[in-house]
């Protein structure tokens, strides 16, 4: 298909690379929780808690893409959601480092999302922004394309009217909605799911931000748009030097999306590792089984069957042993004894958190 | 009548159109196709190609504004659509059932599930005594992987893969020769998936049912189906043996389809997009109507709607089929 040539590109190895621990990453995380109350009132203690996200750690580059995947409820939206303090953090660190920018003011200081607040906050806002699922819900449909567009501008102040317009008109370009100016007065209902999720790509990336929680955004698409907003969210990405955090469920579209690839059960990551490497060689009992849970669309390709029980329950109170040993075919009475595992780099850049491996 | 030989299911050249407030919207246009006993169908298109309409009109489950101008649905060399609302009420659940997308709409949130499933068992007859329908329930539930014990749960205390698990155990009530599943793993995470197809798989022979899928993924498909049909713009475009579709389309759509769709295992091949919206089915551009977003369109294209090219039980409805043991047919 010569017209049809928009190609999602193999991310690039280099942009992984400058995730490596002597260069300051964009993002470090560090051992971050956070506890819903359960059954609590206004005169009454929680009786306990779910522990939706528990001690995760991680590092993200400038300008990489980082998968997360896991089944609904393992809480990968609630870590983006952390990510973005939308939620506040019960316990743990976020720490961004932004680089300076294009007008050289270096802003060079951490951020500790977990602890700023008020105007820190929002200039902060800057340079974090999220792209939501469903395309359909994420917009006011009283507000035109423009008007949703350039309110990440106006809440940060910046330029004038034609200022906003041009940046604007700009990203509606870059984003492939053309003619720009054709956009600029519709409303959401007349556009298609494509076409929406473009908008919110637009809105996301219109203040030019350093990092991007993209919760699910091709999920609600259909195959043929799909592949279009993966290809152009990888084009922007190294256009713009954006740094991804692609929330999903779907390994085979973070597979096309991400460097590397954190894997959640149950509010723990379990998994991490380079992209390939995991899909070729998954060592967590768990990853193992969602990998030969994924159909191929293949007619000929057998799959092995998935050697796993039950389903994932809520965390309430979780034991302190693993998390994934009621369903781990290779549990054995040391799982059952001793702590969660701790995350151990197994080979270079893959880590695990298994005794068993 | 005469020639049932082993085919359950003959729909032949039905069109379907809504009238709207716009005007008139033809969202299925003279589909055909015949399913075997025992056999599995896929349905694969994009939101909108008519998929969902084909299977609502299979269950005579069609809104008000629909109307059907031509066709025939024979189930058995009956015709679906001549039988009255109370014939049809009878055939429902007993002769064709359907597993919809979404499980919570199906399952009433104030009564237990297990009794639910009794009501449509005893309503079609099909046990006569409580604790008849009761067993049947619990086989039933041990069928689809649920503890009969959950019986006397309501819906809310089911998760997602539970729900639908339930709503297939309905579908399965009283054993149905043929099952319609819209979209029935969409909603649910990949293990739950997987669990669930392989039951689908698993109990789908024994029984003798045949079944049609309808799903956009056409990895799900490509797994579960013997036969598959490819829709757009409310038309059938190509149908052969799902594991020729797959791995040697004809028509440009499929190859594109296919082409676009990632997986997590073999090579990591580069992904295609197809250009441009699905087309507006008030407004469909003249002759092929994927003519807008083909790489191999030419003039014969843009104004005649191409016959079907064809070799064997497969076919495809292209001018420029890309597989060229396709003849086209006068």
């Amino acid at each position: 298909m010569a017209s049809a040539s928009n190609t999602p590109e193999t991310p690039n190895a280099q942009a992984a690379g400058s995730s490596a621990p002597d260069g300051e990453p964009l993002l470090a995380v560090h051992g971050l929780t956070k506890l819903f109350p359960v059954g609590g009132g206004p005169f009454r203690k929680p009786s306990s808690f779910i522990h939706a996200v528990d001690d995760v750690t991680f590092r993200l580059g400038h300008g990489e893409s980082l998968g997360l995947v896991g089944e609904s409820g393992c809480g990968k939206t609630t870590v983006g959601k952390l990510l973005v303090k939308l939620l506040e953090p019960t316990g743990g660190e976020i720490l961004f480092r932004f680089a300076g920018d294009s007008a050289g003011a270096a802003t060079e200081a951490p951020w500790d999302s977990a602890a700023i607040s008020g105007r820190l906050l929002r200039s902060c806002g800057r340079r974090v922004q999220m792209i939501f699922q469903d395309p359909y819900a994420s917009m006011n449909p009283r507000r035109t394309i423009y008007d949703i567009i350039s309110e990440p501008l106006s809440v940060q102040g910046m330029g004038d009217v034609q200022y906003r317009v041009d940046r604007v008109l700009e990203i509606l370009t870059l984003v492939g909605l053309t003619p720009a100016g054709g956009f600029l007065f519709r409303h959401p209902h007349e556009l298609s799911g494509g076409q929406r999720q473009r908008v919110a790509i637009a809105r996301a990336l219109v203040i030019r931000p350093s990092f991007v929680v993209a919760d699910e955004p091709t999920s609600m698409l259909d195959v043929s748009s799909r592949t279009g907003v993966m290809s152009l969210m990888q084009d922007l990405a190294t256009e713009l030097g954006v740094a991804y955090l692609y929330v999903t469920h779907d390994l085979a579209v973070a597979r096309y999306m991400c460097h590397r690839i954190a894997v959640m059960y149950s509010g723990k990551v379990v998994e991490l590792a380079e992209t390939e490497e995991l899909l070729r060689n998954p060592l967590h009992p768990y990853t193992k089984a969602l990998l030969s849970a994924v159909p191929v669309p293949d007619p000929g390709h057998r799959r092995q069957l998935p050697d796993i029980r039950g389903d994932l329950g809520t965390p309430i109170d979780p034991p302190s042993r693993c998390r994934f040993h009621e369903r781990c075919p290779a549990a054995t009475e040391h799982c059952l004894d001793h702590p969660h595992p701790p995350m151990e780099e197994k080979t270079p850049g893959h880590l695990v958190a298994c005794y068993e491996v | 009548m005469t020639d049932r030989s082993d085919s359950l299911l003959k729909v032949d050249g039905l069109s379907l159109s809504y009238q709207t407030r716009q005007g008139e919207l033809q969202a299925v246009r003279d589909v055909s196709f015949e399913l075997a006993r025992g056999s599995a169908l896929g349905l694969v298109g994009e939101s909108g190609c008519g998929k969902t309409t084909v299977a609502n009109c299979l269950m005579r489950l069609l809104p008000d504004n629909a109307r059907i101008s031509a066709g025939r649905v024979l189930l058995d060399g009956q015709d679906v659509l001549l039988l009255t609302e109370e014939e049809m009420r009878l055939r429902r659940w007993r002769r064709i059932s359907m597993v919809f997308q979404a499980a919570m709409n199906v399952l009433d949130p104030v009564y237990r599930v297990g009794q639910q499933i009794i009501e449509a068992i005893e309503t079609h007859g099909v046990e006569s005594t409580d604790i008849g329908a009761r067993e049947r329930v619990a086989r039933l539930f041990r069928m689809v992987g649920l503890d009969p014990q959950l019986m006397e749960r309501y819906p809310h205390e089911f998760s997602g893969g539970m729900r639908q698990r339930a709503v297939i155990a309905m579908a399965l009530s009283c054993d149905p020769d043929l099952m319609i599943a819209d979209e029935p793993t969409t909603a649910l995470d990949v293990i739950v998936q997987d669990r669930i197809l392989r039951e689908l798989k698993a109990i789908q022979q024994p029984l003798g049912m045949s079944i049609i899928y309808i799903s956009h993924d056409i990895a799900v498909v490509a797994e579960v189906t013997d036969v598959v049909g490819v829709m757009y713009a409310g038309r059938l475009v190509e149908m052969g043996d799902t594991a020729d579709v797959f791995r040697a389309p004809a028509h440009p759509y499929t190859a594109a389809l296919v082409s676009s769709f990632p997986s997590v295992s073999g090579e990591r091949r580069p992904l295609t997009s197809l250009p441009g919206e699905p087309p507006n089915l008030s407004d469909l551009p003249p002759g092929c109507p994927f003519h807008p977003r083909c790489a191999y369109a030419t003039d014969v294209c843009r104004t005649e709607y191409p016959p079907r090219a064809a070799s064997g039980s497969r076919w495809a409805a292209c001018w420029h089929p890309l597989d060229a043991t396709l003849v086209p047919q006068s």
